[in-house]
């Protein structure tokens, strides 16, 4: 085992801060743009997207009547990715399925990397005990599993979308809120928030122009990771029976309806939307891991 | 390493008060109120009142918190009326299960997952680390009942090697039989896999970046001295301390694979508690498995400190 390329190592592992290393201006995005699989990811992302939701206006398909005649027929002539067990065309329910699942997975991680950034920044630029407190609070959360506190929640709210962005979102904003205090608790001690301060700049406007800004990095490497988690969250609630009534539908309710029938070999069932979560999931890891080397951060904490 | 120590049991301290306050919370939230949801739409006020006296639950909410607190603390959970027993004795069957699978579990994916991410450090860039990166990262993207589903159909279903249900029944029953345990220990194992290796890679390589290892190497020791000398002793702090972060994770993983292998675990328990309405089984779930989180953690800090004097400086971890 060589250790040669030990050398070659970057400025990230070198131990600099974050914000002195990150490229400035729009220098991340070559350093992303080079990064052929990050590419790749990207693409993918864009072309499920498309395929969600401009997909429809080309392929039309009854999404909201079943068809109990026509059930369970595998793909032919006019169907595709045949159709499934009330009726529904695969195909046409997989791209609904994919505007469901996006939809909530942007709109979770929207929510968890708001709440988050907000507490985490006020957390690390007061500091002190508020901080302290704070971030216990974010400890006691982090101690409860959150599929636990997901099944409880799901069950005393009825599940709709919004309900389901914003439970999957409330269990999801603890690890941005630590990532984000720790940016700022290292952010708070350079020259220029320290001239802002003597300046008589008041706090909220520092964490937003300053903190906040200069952690967009690790705030983006954060949101594209809490996607690809958001999308696997909710397809285990759709398996364990919490998800959403029909007709709407995602990728993980299809998946799991899709496994009863995996001994009947209806194989257009399982594999089209569990590819479709694989892909998707698999994409965003990518494009985040991507983004995390472009903006230089530490790959443990990103 | 006393200031630390005493520092991390008083944060330890203040999570949990924070975490029974927080399902305190939770039991309150229920529409109607706690006896309103345990006793069911079709009570009456007069049995309202009843059961909130007898479970104390009419005094203001501080006082209601400190009877409730005071009750967890002496080991009365609640009582299900779903399932006829007391929550804690529930729990003291199905807990040993779980903290089985769990535990063994978890000791292959240590077991499988450092030398791994060991080896896509040392090997970063190169065919070897593509091909095992490629391969957790799909793992990690799959889905964690499909993993399950598809270790049944392949290895239950189609070559008969093992059984596709867990064994029912006491602990010693499920110990008789071990095959029964090969597909959920092998799920959870597999997932958690995906999780740690990507880490330890990460944790590898930053060790790897260190001046000691530029040092060594300049001194003349060779790769093997510096790897399995240096490197493997540093990066077990990184490794106890992701064990602690990983505990809710390994606990949903584990929730899943019990309810596909209908395993008689603290998670299928948790999980029929939800769909039947039983909330008082539900949280005391929830307690339970904060707790042990917190200690947990608490237990995976300090062993870090032991290995690593730098985290016991008040600036933490490097």
């Amino acid at each position: 085992m060589s250790l040669e390329n030990v050398t070659t190592l970057g400025a990230a592992e070198a131990g600099l801060p974050a914000d002195i290393q990150q490229p400035p201006g729009r220098l991340w995005l070559s350093a992303f743009a080079r990064n052929r699989l990050a590419v790749i990811g990207l693409v993918v992302i864009v072309a499920l997207l498309l395929f969600s939701f401009v997909g429809p206006l080309f392929y039309h398909t009854d999404q909201i009547h079943t068809r109990l005649a026509m059930e369970t027929l595998s793909p032919g002539k006019g169907r595709p990715l045949g159709t499934d067990d009330v009726g529904y065309d695969e195909l046409g329910r997989l791209m609904v399925g994919g505007q469901t699942t996006l939809e909530v997975a942007f709109g979770a991680a929207v929510v968890a990397v708001v709440l988050g950034v907000l507490w985490g920044a006020v957390a690390g630029y007061v500091g002190g005990i508020v901080d302290g407190f704070m971030m216990r609070i974010v400890d006691a959360l982090l101690a409860i599993p959150a599929l636990l506190l997901l099944l409880f929640l799901a069950t005393v709210f009825r599940p709709s979308v919004p309900m389901l962005i914003i439970v999957v979102g409330v269990t999801a904003w603890l690890v941005p809120a630590r990532l984000i205090r720790a940016e700022a608790l290292s952010l708070r001690s350079r020259e220029y928030v320290l001239a802002a301060k003597t300046m008589g700049v008041r706090g909220p406007t520092i964490i937003f122009r300053h903190i906040i800004t200069n952690s967009i990095g690790t705030i983006l490497v954060n949101a594209t990771f809490q996607i690809a988690d958001a999308i696997l969250v909710v397809a285990a609630l759709s398996f364990l029976g919490l998800g959403i009534a029909p007709p709407a539908t995602n990728w993980g309710a299809m998946l799991s309806d899709g496994l009863n029938y995996t001994y009947s070999g209806f194989w257009w069932l399982t594999y089209p939307p569990g590819v479709a979560i694989v892909l998707t999931v698999l994409a965003f890891n990518v494009v985040g891991d991507g983004l995390r080397d472009a903006f230089g951060l530490d790959s443990r904490h990103g | 390493m006393t200031r630390f120590l005493l520092r991390r049991c008083a944060q330890a301290i203040v999570v949990l008060i924070l975490v029974s306050v927080i399902v305190f919370c939770l039991l309150h939230m229920l529409p109607g109120g706690p006896a309103r949801a345990i006793l069911g739409v079709h009570a009456t006020p007069t049995n309202v009142a009843a059961f909130n006296k007898a479970n104390g639950l009419d005094g203001s909410l501080p006082a209601q918190y400190w009877h409730w607190l005071t009750g967890v603390l002496s080991g009365n959970l609640g009582f299900s009326y779903v399932q006829n027993e007391s929550v804690s004795a529930l729990l003291g069957q199905r807990l040993p299960k779980t903290a089985f699978l769990a535990g063994i579990s978890v000791v292959l994916a240590v077991l499988i997952a450092v030398p791994i991410g060991f080896f896509q450090a040392v090997r970063r860039q190169r065919v070897g680390d593509y091909v095992l990166t490629t391969i957790t990262l799909v793992l990690y993207s799959t889905p964690a009942f499909w993993v399950a589903i598809i270790l049944i159909d392949v290895l239950a279903v189609r070559l008969h090697v093992v059984p596709a249900e867990a064994p029912q029944g006491s602990f010693s029953a499920l110990l008789s039989d071990p095959q029964a345990l090969v597909l959920p220990v092998l799920t959870i194992t597999l997932v958690t896999v995906a999780a740690f290796s990507r880490y330890i890679r990460s944790s590898v390589l930053d060790e790897l970046a260190q001046d000691y290892v530029r040092m060594a190497r300049s001194k003349g020791a060779g790769s093997r001295v510096i790897l399995f000398g240096h490197v493997l002793r540093n990066s077990a702090g990184p490794v106890v301390t992701l064990l602690g972060l990983s505990l809710p994770f390994i606990v949903s993983g584990t929730l899943i694979t019990e309810y596909v292998f209908n395993y008689p675990g603290v998670g299928l328990l948790a999980f029929n508690a939800a769909t039947s309405q039983d909330y008082p089984v539900m949280l005391g779930v929830v307690i339970v498995v904060a707790a042990a989180t917190v200690i947990g953690s608490l237990l995976a800090d300090v062993t870090h400190a032991v290995l690593d004097p730098r985290v016991r400086s008040a600036a933490g971890i490097r």
